[in-house]
């Protein structure tokens, strides 16, 4: 056997690539989008929005107050009895199918915007979050007009006035998830955008003025959490959706208590990515990596238990370690960057602090070399090994890129640890061998599973969870549901 | 010639597939709408929601294995055992809700047919809710309605059989399992349906029924957290808002009750019921080589 | 079965079956027991590799390394000797100050010239050999193309497998033909053909490239030009990844070359790309990895002028040799 020699070998540095921020124009500062128009809030406050990857001020942004808010849903509801509601679907398709076309026209300057403002990767803004966004439109606004054939009955009505809340991690994306659903089947919305992340909202906007969406269809109050408070609270609204942290969302569960306002709710997760030994082994690495590392960890749905099968636990860990070594962390503009910033100092500081508990409580911890830029919030890839399911690491959603390992030795076993937990809203299966995967996907007590894959969304498919990561589906025919008066017993 | 005494019934709970009397020992006094004396029921306790919702839990998984077919065809056995028992249900409908034998004979046919109807759901609710969904990808995606585990019920207070019926069929023809809280003031047709489903092939603790207080037991199951969801159709309207609130605990999946009390249960029942108690679950799988 | 990935000692004991002969049952066991290769996966991990943007200096780099790599080819039918010095010059100094490239590659009936034609340069001279490009001769005629071609100076052997005894799963003849020819080579090192195309599936492809290795392959190449598709980049990720696991084992590092559809710069730098990330930079050197391609020389001399000069070049600056 003739040994090739070691040889001199060249590093190949990927000189840097950044996308060109000129596209997105920023303002010095935004109003709250009422009835068609932005304004200045009547009783709510200024905040700055900060670029999480170099800690710079955006802009300045508007905190509605309950005024503003009380303003936002009376705009909602006369255009929902004057304009919207009355509106035949076919109509309503038209604008929907028009801000889809805008996205995907204006899809650069998303992606950049998304980038600026929340730290993810341009590559992750423009592949996915953009694209995804516009698809949901386009896909809503095919049922505009098709409702009486969804399986709602012949004539299924709209609720009136839907409060939404999104969180940071998706902020055009979860808007898109809002807003379409919820239009299309005749609703008005009033939506909070998250605290963090509001610009890309506040570009939709200008997207919706564009198409020429009747005023007080959509309005878009921006704010914290004060002003999400207002909004469920508000005595008009006919219903409230909510995506963002368990503890808020059984909070809101309470609020409505007693209410006939309706509720869908997509919390958090800790799901589980189960690898058996007979996994196509390349493959599950790049799912796992997808999983949890994806969009920085921040994913209700990330992978963030690796549940893999004793027997090949010592393998699959070294060809994941050697995998996250080609990681590229650093700034979110530059084409080649992986993994970009934590998007806010809290939420970095909530990660460290779980990621330090990690380490008391005895697993060992991992990251591979990287070097994090002085300014801005950053958390290396980290992977914790000698995870049992009693550790906080195990239990508790980090929402960073923070993955913890554990080992099976069974499929029952597997199932078992895997429905070990309080969320259930994902799961991932890998193997080679068919009928596991089904078995599998039919035990495992989550509202999506990804079998030899991870982490893929579309609007045909419903996306949402079991227990106490929420309830109610998002996109495909049931999504439907949740903006359609389909009570019970009405 | 003297009367021949009748040998009462002793109204006792149904968990677990056997008829325990509640562990407190206490009992209430039942009585017709007229107000004659007809039993003394089983008063439950906390304890006793404790031991249904563990007997419940336990025969979830089996209950939710069993094919749709299966399902179906013992749910169905159940409406030709009831069909079979419909002058006793007759008798206690009439005496329960202050109705002549016409009227009640009319509410069981109907909780018959409404039995049965529920019975043929059990292998369609899946064409009806679920989907293959056409991701843009190289992915096959389907959605499947899943049970959503084990279901508190509170039964309406008026309609002692069919409203009972209506609201116990569409959970467990999913694969749910139930703990019901019968009709405070109108129990006895409802602890005449556990000893059916007693005598029928419900495998034990997919059905359990107490008898009680319902602002005594509703609070204890509502705030469970074993359990997956609650249907507050029989609550009392001013519990309602503390029983949501005790619900969210557990971010169970809550039933309201209608906005204008019971609803008209002779209407045309609609798959609303039993679609509030699943789940969707989406899978993803490539296609490829 | 269950497919735990094989250790060094499962791959010595395959390597050692050329005293016991290889059977079939046991090489199957061996293959079909490696992990199986999602095809919706690992397209995924080329496309979001493909999407790597490389610019200035990197591109230049890049674009020497792809230069360096390349083994200027032809193979037709109506070669000549003339056709094949011309070829030559350009191999030998394809630019003013570009490198020179790493081999041509002729058929066996033109060694000689291209030899004489490459006297006093670095660049190798490659030969098909084994009734390249469908193979199917007896192993006398294949073993004498081989040792025809070595005779008369080749330095590299590409050499391809039995498609139709691999399909059939007659990886015992496979196995062994390779080593007679491996033996027929002598000092030249030997690269293998798996004509990927043909194979069809990852898995396959994945299971002909351990084989190779096993039998003693220097270099694992996806195809001979001829059929298509030939070169792709989930492909080339498959046996990179073979060639990367096969030096975990062993601690030799083998060398991939691709060939066929390779015909821009932006194909070549993707391929490097995946490379890079995909095996590591270790398999950055024309020793472990070699494009196979024509065209491609021209596209990388453009681009590379493009680079210096800032300008869009035109075809017309090039020569066609």
């Amino acid at each position: 056997m003739t040994s090739v020699p070691d040889l001199v070998t060249p590093t190949w540095e990927y000189a840097p690539a950044p996308e060109s921020r000129a596209i997105a124009t920023l303002r010095a500062s935004y109003g709250l989008f009422i009835d068609g128009a932005f304004a200045d809030p009547v009783d709510g406050g200024v905040r700055k929005t900060v670029n999480p990857a170099t800690e710079e001020v955006l802009a300045e942004v508007a905190d509605a107050g309950p005024k503003d808010v009380d303003r936002a849903v009376q705009a909602a509801r006369r255009a929902f009895i004057e304009v919207w509601g009355p509106m035949p679907g076919r109509e309503r398709a038209k604008y929907l199918y028009r801000v889809a076309r805008l996205i995907q026209e204006r899809a650069r300057e998303f992606a950049v915007l998304e980038t600026l403002d929340n730290g993810k990767p341009i590559r992750e803004s423009r592949d996915v979050d953009v694209p995804l966004a516009a698809a949901h439109f386009f896909h809503h606004a095919g049922w505009a007009d098709k409702l009486a054939h969804a399986g709602y009955g012949p004539d299924p009505r709209p609720l009136g006035v839907a409060a939404q809340v999104i969180p940071w991690n998706f902020p055009l994306l979860m808007a898109a998830w809002k807003l379409a659903p919820a239009l299309a089947t005749g609703n008005t919305v009033v939506l909070k955008p998250a605290e963090t992340t509001p610009l890309s909202a506040l570009l939709l906007a200008e997207v919706l003025q564009q198409a020429g969406l009747p005023p007080g269809v959509v309005n878009i109050v921006t704010g914290d959490g004060a002003t999400g408070a207002a909004l469920v609270a508000h005595p008009d609204v006919d219903k409230v959706a909510f995506t963002g942290s368990t503890e808020v969302g059984k909070a809101i569960q309470r609020q409505l208590a007693g209410t006939r306002t309706r509720l869908t709710l997509e919390l958090g997760g800790k799901a589980a990515n189960v690898v058996f030994d007979d996994a196509p082994l390349d493959q599950a690495v790049e799912g796992i990596v997808n999983g949890i590392f994806f969009n920085q960890g921040h994913v209700c749905c990330a992978g963030s238990r690796l549940l893999v099968q004793e027997s090949l636990h010592d393998e699959l860990l070294d060809r994941l370690k050697e995998r996250l070594g080609t990681l590229r962390l650093g700034d979110p503009l530059d084409k080649n960057t992986d993994i970009g910033a934590i998007n806010s100092a809290e939420q970095l500081q909530r990660i460290t602090e779980l990621a330090a508990s990690g380490e008391a409580e005895g697993a060992q911890r991992w990251s591979p070399d990287c070097a994090l830029p002085e300014r801005g919030f950053w958390f290396a890839p980290t992977v914790f090994t000698g995870v049992a399911q009693s550790h906080r690491i195990a239990q508790e959603e980090i929402f960073g890129p923070v993955l913890s390992v554990l080992t099976f030795r069974t499929p029952q076993e597997a199932v078992e640890k895997a429905n070990n937990t309080p969320y259930g809203l994902s799961a991932g299966v890998w193997t080679d061998k068919g009928s596991l995967i089904l078995w599998m996907a039919q035990r495992l007590r989550a509202g999506v599973v990804w079998a030899n894959t991870f982490n893929r969304f579309d609007p045909t498919s419903p996306f949402g969870g079991y227990k106490e990561s929420g309830f109610g589906r998002e996109g495909g025919r049931q999504g439907l549901g949740a903006y359609l008066d389909v009570e019970v017993d009405a | 010639m003297s009367e021949r005494l009748e040998v009462r019934r002793t109204a006792k709970l149904f968990v677990g597939g056997a008829f325990p009397r509640s562990e407190s020992g206490r009992s209430y006094e039942v009585a017709a709408a007229d107000g004659t004396f007809l039993a003394n029921a089983a008063l439950a306790s906390r304890k006793d929601v404790r031991d249904a919702v563990t007997a419940a839990r336990k025969a979830q998984p089996g209950w939710a294995a069993t094919t749709a077919y299966n399902r179906g065809q013992i749910l169905y056995r159940v409406a030709e055992l009831l069909e079979g028992r419909a002058a006793q249900f007759i008798d206690e409908v009439a005496s329960a809700e202050g109705v002549d034998l016409d009227e009640a004979a009319r509410l069981v046919e109907e909780s018959v047919d409404r039995w049965v109807w529920y019975a043929g759901w059990s292998d369609k609710i899946a064409m009806v809710a679920g989907s293959s969904n056409p991701v843009a990808g190289p992915y096959f995606n389907f959605s499947v309605p899943e049970p959503t585990g084990v279901v508190a019920v509170l039964a309406p207070q008026a309609s002692s059989l069919l409203g009972l019926v209506s609201v116990l069929a569409p959970a467990i023809v999913s694969g749910n399992t139930v703990v019901v809280v019968a009709s405070e003031a109108r129990p006895l047709p409802a602890v005449s349906l556990g000893e059916v489903l007693a005598t029928s092939d419900v495998p034990g603790g997919v059905v359990n029924i107490l008898t009680g207080h319902t602002a005594e037991l509703a609070p204890v199951l509502a705030s469970h957290m074993d359990v997956n969801a609650i249907d507050l159709c029989g609550a009392p309207a001013a519990d309602v808002a503390e029983l949501e609130r005790l619900a969210a605990e557990n971010v169970k999946r809550v039933v309201r009750p209608g906005r204008n009390g019971e609803p008209d249960w002779l209407a045309e029942p609609t798959p609303r019921r039993m679609l509030a108690l699943t789940e969707t679950k989406t899978v993803w799988h490539p296609q490829g080589l | 079965m269950t497919a735990v990935v094989p250790t060094a000692d499962d791959f010595a004991s395959v390597t050692a079956l050329a005293d016991a002969g290889a059977s079939d049952a046991t090489l199957r066991r061996f293959l079909h027991g490696l992990p199986g290769v999602d095809a919706v996966g690992v397209e995924a991990r080329a496309a979001t590799l493909a999407t790597r943007s490389i610019k200035k200096d990197a591109k230049a780099q890049a674009i020497d390394l792809a230069i360096a790599m390349t083994d200027l080819t032809t193979l037709e039918g109506m070669d000549t000797p003339g056709k094949v010095r011309a070829m030559c010059a350009k191999a030998r100094r394809p630019a003013a100050d570009a490198p020179p490239v790493a081999a041509v590659c002729v058929y066996g009936d033109l060694v000689a010239e291209a030899v004489g034609a490459l006297r006093g340069s670095d660049v190798k001279v490659a030969a098909v050999a084994t009734a390249f490009p469908s193979g199917r001769a007896s192993l006398a005629v294949k073993l004498a193309d081989t040792r025809e071609a070595v005779a008369a100076g080749a330095h590299e052997i590409d050499m391809v497998i039995d498609r139709g005894a691999f399909l059939t799963g007659r990886y015992g003849q496979v196995f062994e033909e390779i080593q007679a020819v491996k033996e027929a080579c002598g000092p030249a090192h030997l690269k293998v053909i798996l004509e990927t195309g043909e194979l069809a599936t990852y898995d396959n492809v994945r299971r002909a490239s351990w084989l190779a290795l096993a039998a003693g392959a220097d270099f694992i190449k996806t195809s001979t030009g001829k059929v298509a598709p030939a070169a792709t980049l989930p492909v080339a990720v498959v046996m990179l990844e073979a060639v990367r696991d096969v030096a975990r084992l062993t601690g030799q590092r083998r060398g991939v070359k691709v060939a066929g559809g390779v015909r821009t710069t932006k194909d070549a730098i993707r391929y490097l790309v995946v490379v890079n990330e995909v095996a590591g930079p270790q398999w950055l050197h024309p020793d472990r990895f070699r494009i196979g391609a024509s065209s491609l020389l021209n596209d990388l001399l453009m681009q590379r002028e493009k680079l210096r000069t800032g300008r869009y070049a035109g075809p017309d600056y090039f020569t066609v040799d």
